[in-house]
């Protein structure tokens, strides 16, 4: 039945009807694979590239060839490693304790090797283990999706639904699709060949029957190669499609007909809502924000069409008129904040290039203008009511600015926190919104393509958990700097302006749709991130940035039995900041297992924490904290019950887990003690809700480093297995477990949080250290907030600047800066981040063990 | 009086299997990507307590006749829809929230939902019309 408003019909042909909605325009997941047309059977009984003897040998499934032993395995026996009476010690009883498989390989033996967690003290291994490789052949390895990318939580796939219950790990995805990339292959050719029934991309995963026919790897149809296709620009050669770029590269970005817009590209439009009440200029943000986007005017990204705006607001709603030919900006109050309206028609929002010289006098002005302001209200619902209707013809990007709840018109907040409650070991409450107000208007704003990004610089609670909904859903992005104060706290108005830089002049894409699609037999139950989930498996995204990532839960509809590979491919249309219309897409590949142990084999640890953190936070919102924390737990226990029950051994001593999962109950102790979900310790509700925030929206990288930061000892780094890049010498110094154990008062020590670094220097740090790095004479007059380290001309200081800016390398939000001496509230943070350790209301990693351990012989 | 309270829960019970059935229509529309999660919510969410007062109003005859196994039957469907309702989170926008109901399976949970609904409405539609024509006939 077609119900009026939004209605599509779902097409299967080639010639489709003019779109009028996005679900069309992206074309249909496996509702479109209802009526197959006579003589092409949809289902192919057959595995993945079998019985046609055409077959490119490229796509033929090899057993996976040994592997070369790769640097970070040196490091699987650090110092300190005890040999342990196994039953396991040879590869031969190994190999029939995984079902007589023949041909285990090398790389699958070493993450099944068991290690008993109770006696094996340093499992970390001394750099970052990178994500396990899928065991694919070669030709498939090298095409396949970059880790950064796609990643999933199980190399291995298991076969059913049984299997993977049985397994008791969660299976996921973590995708980063917008990442800022390097090397990007884009298509320029008028067709882009897709599948007719599932509308999958042509993939590298593909398998070409013969020259002209190409069978989706997805739903397994055969379909068309259309003739344009079977010309290989690069290589200007005919009759080669499988060498076409689409086929050869993963992660691809096609250009996209005037078939994939609804309407004409629209413009970067920039919109900015300022709180400019008492609290506000007190504060002291509008000086930074100005001077930031002063100097970043001509790196927004953007062409002659991009528009500009500017709205502040603190008990009634300002307009700012920059029309062209104006000798200076006119100030429009709007007093009537229960039916806000917008004063002229045009010139609120305006050209860029054209207003330029307007824009920039308002800027060198807004700071001034509110200095003797008595307003200690805030609309903030009315202003952005009044953002929604101005945007609301094309669509775009408004960044809020807030200093304080937001007490007067529609969408006004009550104070929720009872400060009494912080350190509560009970259940937490208020992590929820108050009002279905923000979550009403960011999916109203979803509908224009409007994303509404949020900057909290609050120091009072301002119910982050209800704010934080308008950007949710409207996929914008939150930042929350607490306790913001331009003259008591330069380490936040640092970060600000940092953050700013990257914020204002990243890479953004607009009016954007993503569909994630999947081999037949799997689907989608539950999506994480900011966005709307507008239809099944299509995602709209009002605002696509480089810095958010997204999360997705899967699970097996239909056994794989008959497949070897399972694929899956994420595409994203979007409009660039230049008006052209895109379509990134990436296909990811992995290997269809049958075996128990080669899915533990092939889990990824990292992916497999960030996605219970996921599940975690939705658990704590729609049940509660404690119920949470315990089915964090609870993951654990089953998991390592079931690789028990699955091994042959009785091992009734120690806690054994495969290697691959030797890192499970230290991440999942790092995430209990994460501000998010921590209690027992005093976290503002704020604090933590933004930290839940955090862990939903950022790429993986990132809330590994959040969760589990990085602690390398640098007083002492020396050049022994140093990296040399373009003539400087970079120490590698080794990873150390988050223990105070590990700190001694003769070292100083960093810890890389990921959006915090703390350098902790002892009390008995050798001089020299103090001296040439720091730029103090000795530890007692070193200063207790120090931010940076200086620049000086010193061995010790190159190297040290070395290292750290090469951790920075890829990072796109630089970390806020503190040396670690006396002040107390750095001194507590970053103790807290030494998860191993004991505290007053939380386990030690050792004792999580035996917790552990104990749950698993109930 | 006694077909005037059946004939009255008849018809109520009418009106509900036809509120089961626009509520599984417009689910499975969503399903099929008919229509989008927003428009879905809203029609549905509209629908809610008038359904509530319906199946209320239904309990309530039955309980004021004292025709004690038919109003234990409709009781715990009737609990169901008030507990339904009042357990929405503050922040949702209603019982059908387009932003949670791709999320857990909630989508194939409210069909199912709607689906036993309609196998009880139908159930109770014989017993209604049954107990009519008895009351009909001994009038």
């Amino acid at each position: 039945t077609l119900t009026g408003g939004d209605s599509s019909s779902t097409t299967t042909g080639s010639a489709s009807p003019v779109p009028n909605s996005y679900e069309s325009l992206e074309g249909g997941g496996y509702s479109d694979l209802a009526a197959p047309p006579a003589g092409v059977p949809a289902k192919q009984a057959p595995p993945f590239g079998y019985n046609y003897p055409t077959v490119h040998p490229a796509y033929q499934q090899n057993p996976a060839p040994k592997p070369d032993p790769s640097p970070s395995h040196g490091g699987y026996n650090p110092p300190g490693y005890q040999p342990y009476s196994q039953p396991f010690p040879s590869l031969s009883e190994l190999s029939s304790a995984l079902g007589g498989l023949g041909g285990v390989s090398e790389q699958e033996a070493e993450t099944l090797r068991p290690v008993n967690l109770l006696q094996e003290r340093n499992i970390l291994p001394p750099k970052r283990a990178p994500p396990p490789e899928p065991n694919l052949s070669n030709d498939l390895r090298k095409v396949n999706c970059s880790p950064d990318t796609f990643r999933c939580t199980l190399t291995n796939i298991p076969q059913t639904q049984a299997l993977l219950n049985k397994a008791r790990l969660p299976l996921g995805l973590l995708l980063h699709p917008f990442r800022d990339l390097t090397q990007l292959p884009v298509i320029t050719s008028n067709t882009i060949v897709r599948c007719r029934s599932c509308r999958t991309y042509i993939n590298p995963f593909v398998s070409f029957l013969d020259q002209r026919r190409w069978k989706c790897n997805l739903c397994y149809r055969v379909n068309d190669v259309p003739d344009e296709f079977m010309y290989n620009p690069v290589t200007r050669s005919y009759g080669e499609p499988h060498k076409r770029p689409e086929v050869q590269n993963s992660t691809v970005e096609f250009i996209a007909s005037s078939d994939y817009m609804l309407r004409p590209p629209q413009p970067a439009v920039y919109l900015f809502l300022l709180d400019v009440s008492h609290n506000a200029v007190e504060s002291g943000y509008l000086n930074v924000f100005c001077q930031s986007l002063l100097d970043n005017l001509e790196k927004l990204p953007g062409d002659t069409r991009t528009h500009i705006g500017f709205v502040t607001f603190d008990s009634t709603v300002h307009f700012y008129n920059l029309q062209e030919g104006l000798s200076q900006p006119q100030m429009l109050v709007v007093s009537d904040i229960d039916d806000v309206f917008i004063p002229t028609h045009d010139s609120l929002l305006v050209n860029l290039k054209e207003s330029k010289e307007l824009v920039k006098d308002l800027l060198n002005a807004l700071p001034g203008m509110f200095t003797h302001t008595r307003e200690t209200q805030s609309a903030l619902g009315p202003a952005l009511q009044a953002a929604y209707k101005l945007m609301s013809p094309t669509g775009g990007r408004v960044s809020v600015f807030q200093t304080q709840l937001p007490t007067l018109g529609a969408g006004h907040l009550q104070s929720r926190e009872d400060p009494n409650l912080r350190s509560s070991t009970k259940n937490v409450l208020h992590l929820g919104p108050a009002t279905d107000f923000y979550k009403k208007l960011a999916l109203d704003c979803s509908g224009q393509q409007i994303g509404v990004d949020l900057f909290l610089l609050s120091s009072q609670y301002s119910d982050l958990a209800s704010l934080a909904c308008v950007s949710k859903y409207s996929a914008g992005s939150v930042f929350y700097y607490p306790s913001f104060h331009h003259v008591h706290n330069p380490a936040q108005t640092q970060k600000f302006q940092k953050d700013l830089q990257r914020y204002l002049t990243r890479k953004i894409g607009f009016e954007a749709v993503m569909r994630i699609r999947c081999t037949k037999g799997l689907s989608i139950h539950t999506f994480h991130g900011n966005f709307f989930v507008r239809s099944t498996d299509l995602l709209s995204l009002a605002n696509v940035n480089p810095d958010s990532g997204f999360a997705v839960q899967m699970s097996i509809e239909e056994s794989l039995a008959d497949t070897s590979l399972a694929c899956f491919q994420a595409a994203l249309l979007y409009t660039s900041s230049k008006g052209k219309r895109r379509i990134r897409v990436h296909t990811l590949c992995l290997p269809v297992v049958s075996q128990l142990s080669e899915v533990f084999a092939g889990a990824d640890i990292q992916a497999i924490s960030c996605l219970l953190a996921n599940m975690a936070i939705d658990r704590s919102i729609s049940s509660s904290l404690s119920d949470a924390r315990d089915a964090l737990v609870n993951a654990v226990v089953d998991c390592l019950t079931a690789y028990r029950a699955n091994g042959s051994n009785i091992q009734p001593s120690g806690l054994i887990a495969p290697a691959a999962l030797r890192l499970f109950p230290l991440y999942v102790l790092a995430l209990l003690k994460q501000k998010a979900l921590r209690t027992g310790t005093s976290t503002r509700l704020d604090e933590r809700v933004f930290s839940m925030c955090e862990l939903k929206s950022q790429p993986l990288q990132q809330i590994m480093r959040m969760v589990h930061p990085d602690l390398y000892r640098i007083d002492n780094m020396t050049e022994q297995a140093a990296l040399h890049l373009n003539d400087s010498v970079i120490p590698q110094p080794p990873l150390l477990q988050l223990t105070a154990e590990k700190l001694t008062r003769e070292g100083a020590f960093l810890l890389d949080c990921g959006s915090v670094m703390y350098l902790w220097v002892g009390k008995g740090c050798n001089e020299t250290f103090i001296r040439d790095v720091l730029g103090f004479q000795n530890y007692a007059s070193l200063p207790s907030n120090m931010t940076e380290i200086p620049e000086l001309q010193t061995t010790y200081s190159e190297r040290t600047r070395a290292f750290i800016s090469w951790l920075l390398e890829s990072r796109t939000f630089l970390p806020a800066f503190h040396v670690v001496k006396d002040d107390a509230s750095t001194k507590t943070s970053f103790f807290q981040h030494l998860v191993e350790d004991r505290t007053e209301s939380a386990f030690s990693y050792y004792e999580f063990l035996l917790h552990i351990q104990q749950q698993m012989s109930k | 009086m006694e077909a005037a309270v059946f004939i009255s829960s008849l018809v109520d019970c009418c009106a509900l299997i036809f509120l089961s059935v626009y509520f599984i229509i417009t689910l499975s529309d969503l399903e099929c990507d008919y229509i989008n999660a927003r428009s879905c919510c809203s029609k549905l969410n509209k629908w809610v307590v008038p359904e509530m007062i319906a199946q209320a109003l239904a309990t309530l005859l039955m309980l004021g006749s004292m025709h004690w196994f038919v109003f234990l039957l409709n009781l715990p469907v009737a609990s169901w829809d008030v507990y339904r309702y009042v357990k929405v989170p503050v922040g949702n926008m209603g019982v059908y929230d387009p932003t949670e109901i791709h999320n857990r399976g909630q989508l194939k949970s409210h069909m199912k939902e709607a689906m036993i609904k309609l196998g009880f409405h139908l159930l109770c539609f014989f017993i209604y019309l049954y107990s009519m024509i008895l009351a009909l006939i001994n009038d």
